[in-house]
């Protein structure tokens, strides 16, 4: 029995971009963007000294006169219809405070969440008793944001049967700007895998339920290929989506452990792969 | 570390994954996630290193000074370790939040090095009962993702293998005192003799096993951890193959974590586990640092640090 350690030298350092053309121009903090005669200023800038600066980092979106940045890096901002993956923090009263990693805790009424079973609920003190038998602290639920409220912080719902509390699975963070926007982000891949790609970056993998309990002896779960597979599109930021996630599964076979997709050339080679793949 | 709790569905998969050893990024038990390492990051420091495991990040400086050997023991001379938790790595360690942490790691440092087969205070005395080297080693933690003790030992190994020390070229003798005359030549130096340096290996209990590099999810859900210091073996640290120098690891150290038990049985298999890694992990230290080593003797080697 020998463990696997492995040691690079920061000489060694694997580059992990993977973009096909130039890559495009990426402004930071305080840089100057343009003067402010013809152009106004969106989000992620700030004026000074007549001129359009940006306050985050991250690459310039121009629409007809509007002036955005769009940082690579940063919380996620809420919209009303979102698909998201959330943690809950704290049960309180006729409401659960989430972690859905916006600037804010979210907040999940207990007036819009299902009852199990489709019972209907009835307003009493008990069902306010019942909250933590429902969700408690460390749950992990899929929700859909229902509004977002005047400071920002987000009201979800689960009033759906896609929604709901999630069991055995691994929740995988990204950042919320990866996560392309699709009109479905439930998917059961044909691996045996299902995801839920949550708008906020958070991503949860889990077996598809079909197969009875006793067949999950039989072949360890691929849940674990995903997650390496996700981490390697990410290190080298790239959109994640289903078709992106199937191709980088696809080019993960050729490796005969999973875990030597850890390794900085095996994440770069995977992406590199699939982003070739996505563009044919 | 504390932070967010686990679901319970999410701790009976993970328990689950270590009990096939097949945890939740495909690893076994006994599996490191990669690491990169560089040492000379710090010019004004005598050895400097900087390990990244993971989200993991850890800068080690090494100062000398000179000091009076302790009167009980003449001939040795001294090492002392700090710690320090940047409030950079978790807003958990703002304040004085991270000083327990810290001196925890310290204190086991300090213990692992306190045998003389793990590392020769000896080659650190310049003159017996009246002059020693002390060596101070600052660790610094810039980024916390788990699996702290390791990763600061295997740093701090990095750097002491990267310390040289200036030799004496005269002393003056002048009644009781000592004058030295050190060497200005920075590459009139020795470096010090740290095969023997000892690694530190956590091992986190979850279910009825034991595993090595938690993630910061396994380590949410282990009761109890054991961190267990083993001293290193000289043939890995260099290039002569000599016979003779090839000993078995020792055991040196040994401190618990968090409030749960384990059984003798346990803790012997436990022992017997971290044995196991330590020299997985002591062997690819010794080659990577080699490496580079070589580099440095072939061309001018570029520092990195922090930038990409």
């Amino acid at each position: 029995m020998t463990g696997h350690v492995s040691i690079k030298l920061a000489s060694e350092r694997v580059n992990h971009s993977v973009a096909a053309s130039e890559t495009p121009r990426f402004y930071t903090p305080g840089e100057v963007i343009c003067g402010l005669q013809d152009f106004m200023r969106g989000h992620g800038t700030y004026v000074e000294d007549d001129c359009i600066k940006s306050s985050v980092a991250g690459v310039m979106q121009k629409v007809n006169k509007l002036i955005c940045v769009r940082p690579l890096k940063s919380r996620y901002v809420g919209e009303i219809g979102d698909v998201v993956v959330s943690r809950v923090l704290e049960v309180q009263q006729k409401r659960w405070k989430v972690d859905t990693n916006s600037r804010l805790d979210s907040i999940l009424q207990l007036s819009s969440v299902n009852l199990p079973g489709g019972e209907l609920r009835r307003r009493s003190a008990e069902d306010e008793q019942m909250m933590r038998q429902l969700l408690q602290e460390g749950d992990l639920i899929s929700a859909e944001v229902q509004s977002i409220f005047s400071d920002g912080s987000l009201s979800l719902h689960t009033r759906s049967l896609k929604y709901g509390k999630l069991s055995q699975g691994i929740l995988v963070k990204v950042f919320p700007s990866l996560i392309r926007r699709r009109k479905n982000h439930f998917h059961n891949l044909p691996c045996g895998v299902s995801l839920i790609l949550g708008n906020n970056g958070y991503i949860w993998i889990y077996p598809t339920k079909e197969e009875p309990i006793a067949f999950k002896e039989v072949e360890k779960d691929n849940n674990p290929e995903m997650e390496n597979c996700i981490s390697a599109l990410t290190a080298s930021k790239m959109m994640l989506d289903d078709t992106s996630i199937i191709f980088a599964y696809e080019e993960s076979f050729k490796y005969d452990k999973i875990k030597d997709i850890l390794e900085p050339e095996a994440m770069v080679d995977v992406a590199l792969n699939s982003s070739i793949e996505i563009s044919s | 570390m504390s932070g967010v709790p686990l679901s319970l569905t999410e701790i009976f998969y993970i328990e689950e994954g270590v009990n096939d050893d097949f945890r939740s990024d495909g690893r076994s038990n006994i599996d490191y996630r990669p690491m990169e390492l560089e040492t000379d990051v710090v010019s004004h420091a005598t050895g400097s290193a900087r390990l990244r495991l993971a989200n993991t990040d850890i800068l080690v400086g090494v100062k000398t000074e000179i000091d009076v050997p302790k009167p009980d023991m003449p001939r040795e001379g001294k090492i002392d370790f700090f710690v320090d938790c940047s409030a950079n790595a978790t807003p958990e360690f703002e304040g004085r939040g991270g000083e327990q942490l810290a001196t925890r790691i310290s204190n086991m440092l300090q213990k692992a090095y306190h045998s003389s087969q793990a590392f020769d205070l000896t080659q650190l005395c310049i003159f017996e009962g009246k002059q020693c080297w002390k060596l101070y080693v600052d660790i610094l933690i810039l980024e916390c993702g788990g699996n702290l003790c390791d990763a600061v030992s295997l740093a701090v190994k990095a750097a002491l293998f990267n310390t040289r020390i200036p030799l004496v070229k005269a002393a003056l003798m002048d009644g009781g005192n000592i004058d030295l005359e050190l060497s200005d030549d920075p590459f009139d130096s020795k470096h010090l003799d740290i095969g023997s340096a000892p690694l530190l290996v956590t091992l986190c209990k979850i279910g009825e096993n034991c595993v090595v590099d938690p993630s910061a999810e396994e380590e949410r859900c282990t009761v109890v951890s054991l961190v267990v210091g083993i001293s290193g073996n000289k043939k890995y640290y260099t290039n002569e193959a000599k016979e003779s120098t090839n000993v078995e690891c020792k055991f040196t150290a040994i401190g618990m974590n968090g409030e749960g038990s384990v059984t003798p049985d346990t803790l012997t298999q436990a022992i017997a586990q971290g044995m196991i890694a330590a020299k997985c992990l002591d062997e690819a230290l010794g080659k990577t640092l080699l490496r580079e080593k070589d580099q440095v003797v072939r061309f001018k080697k570029d520092t990195y640090g922090f930038l990409k």
